[in-house]
């Protein structure tokens, strides 16, 4: 029995778990870490490359080796760090990258080829003849947790906050700082990545104003909650970004997890400090670990980790722990590296000076340890190589470092206008310092809390890795990256750190290096021969830790992801039988009915010619433009002259783009000399609505001319058909619908139901229609009339796709699909407002261009084929050249037409209208079709139906 | 995330606005008087500052187009103000 729990609580107060399958029982205020520790366990996974055992390093954030993913209520959290999570009964616990377990690791073979497998070598061996046929088999051996496609884990709660003082880290500095903040009067936030407040000083000695450091811990948290301040436990801030927003993700456990957004005035950063190891041969053995970390064990959990401890050190921090170890009758030796340790050793303790770490025995435990000529026997080795300051939310939020000869670490330079870092986070390891500097950061001088019985002095001496080793020794636990990788790396010129850190992966893996990168800096200035402040430092950049995506996607997933609009008859239409399908940022009818889709949609287009054909055409753009300015407002906005336009009239016109190609197109109605409105295609309304504002406030008087997108508040129903004008007239709406006196391109107002509504005589499928716009609270009723007058009248219900094929029998465009980033306005024959207009207007003067006035621009066009089956859109109008083919444009718009039952399609050809009735080639897939050039109308192109 | 402040409605997240340009272009007329060359200026010639800067942005919330100068290396917001009857 080596690593086990001293002190059990209650049985009744057992938490049952899973760890590879095992049945384990751990106890109220675990980590999934300490209960493993409680059990026994050493193997907690296999290593990322080399499959070899490892065991847990530490008790904080930048565990390396102890990744899980833990099942429970049905969802799986992958890559959790055991020594971040609280127990909870019923977990289940694997260990990752290992199969079947970590135990008995299938692949453990590969460490023996371990020489074979140096820094590069997928880079330089799976590259011929292609890495992607070895990728599969090469990420099935490598690679950490899995993701369960099975289960969903919850969105969090995005939550957002503004404060005056956030304080990341309730250790002793932190705690000071919130504290003395909070009795200033200051508005405090105190987050702790713990489940629990403290830091060290729930398992360093320590008394503070009088208290143990804990109860001091409990003083502080009561006054802070007195005072109003936040308290968030389990809950790591992972990132500053711009404007001083930071990131804090809570685990709620059950709850569901929260993402904080905050705004604070101030930041104290109190983050502390991670214990870095020293690097000998095979010092990744299970049952090394850090020496803080088994103090922490000990004291928070009553956990041993061994009987017969060695403690290697280059530093006093180990000191408490040797005592505490001691006292809980472990035999305890510390072998120092420094010849001269200033302290003496601690009661019970032996204290061997000058005694590097030569050999570690044992490979799946620690079976003893060769320190100088001497062997000693030991089942856990403990190390600490120096503390390296937790600076990662500084250096984010643009905080420069500076290497500390006396600490050998690097420490936060100056600090920022909003950020202050204090306590271990820059260096100050002695419990005194880290409570002034809390203290002082917060209000800026007087008296802090007084310590007594912490460790009163910090000396240190280097001891890092050395390049001469013959064995492997290990400097990225996480990524299997050793001191050979990196003079590998040098001797192939990868001076830079930046670089180094990429060809080796050293400080890539999920933990960021936390506990690699001082030790790799050294390597690299050992190896090239500079000192660590020339080396430099790496970027540090969010996240601290790794945040699941589920908590930063938060709801928007799903529907929620990109809403979709809905109409206010979707149930309508459901009811109908609809299929529905997105146009734009709209869910609408595609087509109605069983069948297969291409039959309901040529029955509807037939349909809609022969008897009637009703419509919701709801989407369409309804934006209001008032005011006296309102017409000099659209004549500059629109290609075609918008001022001469009468009232009760409409005309149909185009939007272009300063750079001349066309926007969009649409209707635009004038209700008063100073009253229109922009029926613009649904999928462009936001976009019309800024282009309109855009100008409106730059060129305008914008108290003379408003904008108002009143799209959604009116519902348009249209009816169209030679039937159309019996059914409007059926529906009584108080409406003259005598030709003379509502003709095509004109509208009228009536009312249905005490509701004002506006019939307009505008057709996108060339037969007379009626669009019927109203109050969308109204439009389910006047639908139903609709309905039922209909089915008199064989109507049919008409969706989308039904209306496409209508439109382009009729050569009618869509724009942004007949039309493309390049297309101007002359392209489909509408040269005369160009000719003719005089005045200033957007996209003007590209239209002038030499680009524009090319001769063998693109040109819209109908194509024609022979047989039944239709042209591919997107397919490629082409002529034989040298080099093969060369394209001349290609297919917009393709269908069968029912009414003219044969292929129909739409093109942009270069020099199209000059080859009107040539026939050409179309090349799509390996297949060439001959395609004759024809106008883009096929049906109806006297327009004799429009008034039918 | 930034944090812009919109002369009309206060401080808000980056999210709600959009890019306009950079201020104080001026849009070249009449058209039939403008050379290519100035043409294509106005169009696509961008400052593109490494540093202070004067942009045109939109607050999508609201709707307004207002001035901010700012910086494009480090962020800082240095005002921002409506562009209402001044030149922008
Ligand atoms: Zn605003």
């Amino acid at each position: 029995m080596s690593v086990r729990r001293i002190a059990e609580a209650a049985a009744a107060e057992s938490l049952e778990f899973t760890f590879d399958g095992r049945p384990l029982r751990g106890q109220p205020g675990d980590t999934v870490a300490s209960a493993l520790l409680a059990n026994g366990v050493r193997i907690v996974g296999r290593s990322f490359k080399y499959h070899r055992p490892r065991g847990i390093w530490s008790a904080g954030a930048d565990e390396p080796n102890a990744i899980f993913d833990i099942r429970l209520r049905g969802a799986t959290q992958p890559n959790a760090r055991a020594t971040m999570v609280a127990l909870e009964a019923g977990m289940e616990v694997r260990s990752v990258n290992s199969r079947p377990d970590a135990e008995r690791d299938r692949y453990a073979f590969l460490d023996c080829f371990g020489r074979f497998l140096p820094a590069g070598f997928y880079y330089k061996t799976f590259m011929w003849p292609d890495w992607h046929r070895f990728e599969p088999s090469i990420r099935q051996m490598a690679g950490l947790g899995r993701l369960d496609p099975a289960t969903q884990p919850a969105g969090a709660t995005q939550r957002n906050l503004h404060c005056d003082l956030l304080v990341i880290g309730a250790g002793p500095a932190g705690l000071a700082a919130a504290r003395a903040a909070a009795l200033a009067g200051r508005e405090v936030v105190l987050v702790e990545q713990q489940p629990r407040f403290g830091g060290s000083l729930l398992h360093r000695p320590a008394r503070i104003d009088g208290l143990a450091g804990p109860a001091w811990v409990e003083d502080c948290l009561a006054l802070l909650r007195d005072r109003g301040a936040r308290l968030l436990s389990s809950t790591t801030a992972y990132g500053i970004y711009d404007h001083r927003l930071v990131c804090l993700w809570e685990q709620r456990g059950e709850g569901g997890d929260h993402l904080w957004r905050v705004r604070p005035r101030q930041i104290i950063l109190a983050s502390g400090a991670s214990e870095r190891p020293l690097v000998f041969d095979d010092n990744d053995r299970p049952g090394i670990m850090s020496a803080d970390a088994a103090l922490a064990y000990l004291r928070r959990h009553a956990v041993l980790v061994g009987d017969d401890i060695v403690i290697a050190t280059n530093n006093d921090s180990v000191w408490p722990a040797a005592a505490a170890l001691a006292e809980a009758g472990a035999r305890v030796t510390i072998a120092d590296c420094r010849r001269t340790p200033p302290l003496p050793a601690p009661a019970g303790v032996e204290l061997l000076p000058g005694a590097p770490v030569g050999l570690v025995e044992g490979r799946n435990a620690v079976a003893g340890v060769i320190v100088g000529t001497r062997r000693l026997a030991a089942d856990c080795l403990l190390t600490s190589g120096g503390w390296t300051p937790n600076v990662h939310l500084y250096c984010q939020h643009r905080g420069r470092l500076r290497y500390e000869e006396a600490r050998l670490a690097l420490v936060p330079g100056e600090d920022l206008e909003d950020l202050a870092v204090a306590g271990a986070a820059r260096g100050a390891l002695l419990l005194q310092e880290a409570l002034a500097e809390g203290h002082r950061a917060a209000v800026g001088g007087g008296e802090g809390p007084r310590s007594e019985g912490a460790l009163a002095s910090f000396h240190i001496e280097a001891a890092w890795p050395d390049p001469r080793s013959a064995r492997r020794q290990w400097i990225d636990l996480q990524n299997d990256v050793t001191v050979k990788d990196v003079a590998l790396a040098a001797r192939e010129n990868f001076r830079s750190v930046e670089h180094l850190k990429r060809y080796t992966t050293l400080g890539m893996a999920t933990d960021q290096g936390k506990t690699s990168n001082m030790n790799g800096l050294a390597a690299l200035a050992a190896v090239t021969g500079r000192s660590i402040p020339e080396v430099g430092t790496t970027t540090y950049r969010p996240p601290y830790v790794p945040v699941p995506f589920t908590v930063i996607a938060g709801r928007r997933r799903g529907q929620l992801f990109a809403p979709v609009r809905r109409l206010v008859l979707e149930r309508e239409h459901r009811e109908a039988g609809a299929a529905f399908r997105e146009y734009g940022s709209w869910l609408r009818p595609a087509f109605y009915g069983e069948g297969s889709p291409a039959e309901a949609m040529a029955r509807e287009a037939q349909r809609a010619r022969e008897t009637l054909g009703l419509f919701d055409g709801s989407p369409l753009g309804k934006i209001e433009v008032m005011g006296p300015q309102a017409a000099a407002l659209l004549d500059f906005t629109f290609y075609n002259r918008l001022s001469t336009l009468k009232p009760s009239r409409i005309r149909y016109g185009f939007m272009l783009q300063e750079n001349g190609v066309i926007y969009d197109d649409g209707v635009v109605l004038r209700l008063a000399e100073d009253h229109f409105v922009v029926s613009c295609s649904s999928g462009h309304v936001p976009g019309v609505v800024m282009r309109l504002e855009e100008w409106r406030q730059d060129r305008f008087d914008p108290g003379r001319v408003v904008i108002h997108n009143s799209t959604a508040e009116w519902a348009t129903l249209t009816a169209t058909g030679p039937a159309s004008r019996e059914l409007v007239a059926a529906l009584d709406l108080g409406v003259d619908l005598a030709d003379a006196a509502l003709p095509h391109m004109a509208f009228t107002t009536g009312s249905f139901q005490g509701q004002p509504l506006r019939v307009a005589r505008v057709s996108f499928t060339g037969d007379r229609s009626y669009e019927i716009s109203l109050p969308a609270s109204h439009a389910a009723a006047l639908w139903r009339r609709m309905r039922e007058e209909g089915a008199r009248l064989e109507a049919t219900l008409l969706g989308s796709e039904g209306l496409m094929i209508l439109r382009a029998e009729k050569g009618y465009i869509i724009a942004g699909k007949d039309t493309d980033g390049y297309t101007l306005p002359m392209d489909l024959g509408l040269t005369a407002p160009r000719e003719k207009r005089q005045d200033e207007y957007l996209g003007k003067r590209s239209l002038f261009t030499e680009e524009a006035e090319k001769p063998k621009r693109p040109a819209f066009v109908g194509l024609q084929v022979e047989g039944k089956e239709p042209l591919a859109t997107g397919a490629h109008a082409v002529e034989r050249c040298a080099k093969g083919f060369r394209s001349l444009g290609f297919v917009t718009s393709s269908y069968w037409s029912p009414n003219l039952q044969r292929p129909i399609a739409l093109g942009l050809v270069e020099a199209g209208r000059q080859r009107m009735g040539e026939e050409i080639e179309i090349y799509h897939l390996g297949n060439l079709r001959r395609a004759r050039i024809v106008e883009p109308c096929s049906f109806d192109p006297e327009g004799e139906r429009l008034n039918a | 995330m930034q944090c812009f402040t919109c002369p009309f409605c206060g401080p808000r997240d980056e999210t709600e606005f959009f890019y306009g340009g950079e201020a104080g272009k001026e849009r070249p007329e009449p058209s039939a008087e403008v050379t290519a060359e100035r043409w294509a200026e106005w169009l696509y010639g961008e400052t593109n500052s490494k540093g202070p800067s004067r942009e045109i942005w939109l607050h999508l919330t609201c709707g307004e187009f207002f001035l901010m100068e700012r910086h494009t290396v480090t962020h800082e917001v240095f005002a921002t103000r409506a562009t209402r009857g001044e030149e922008a």
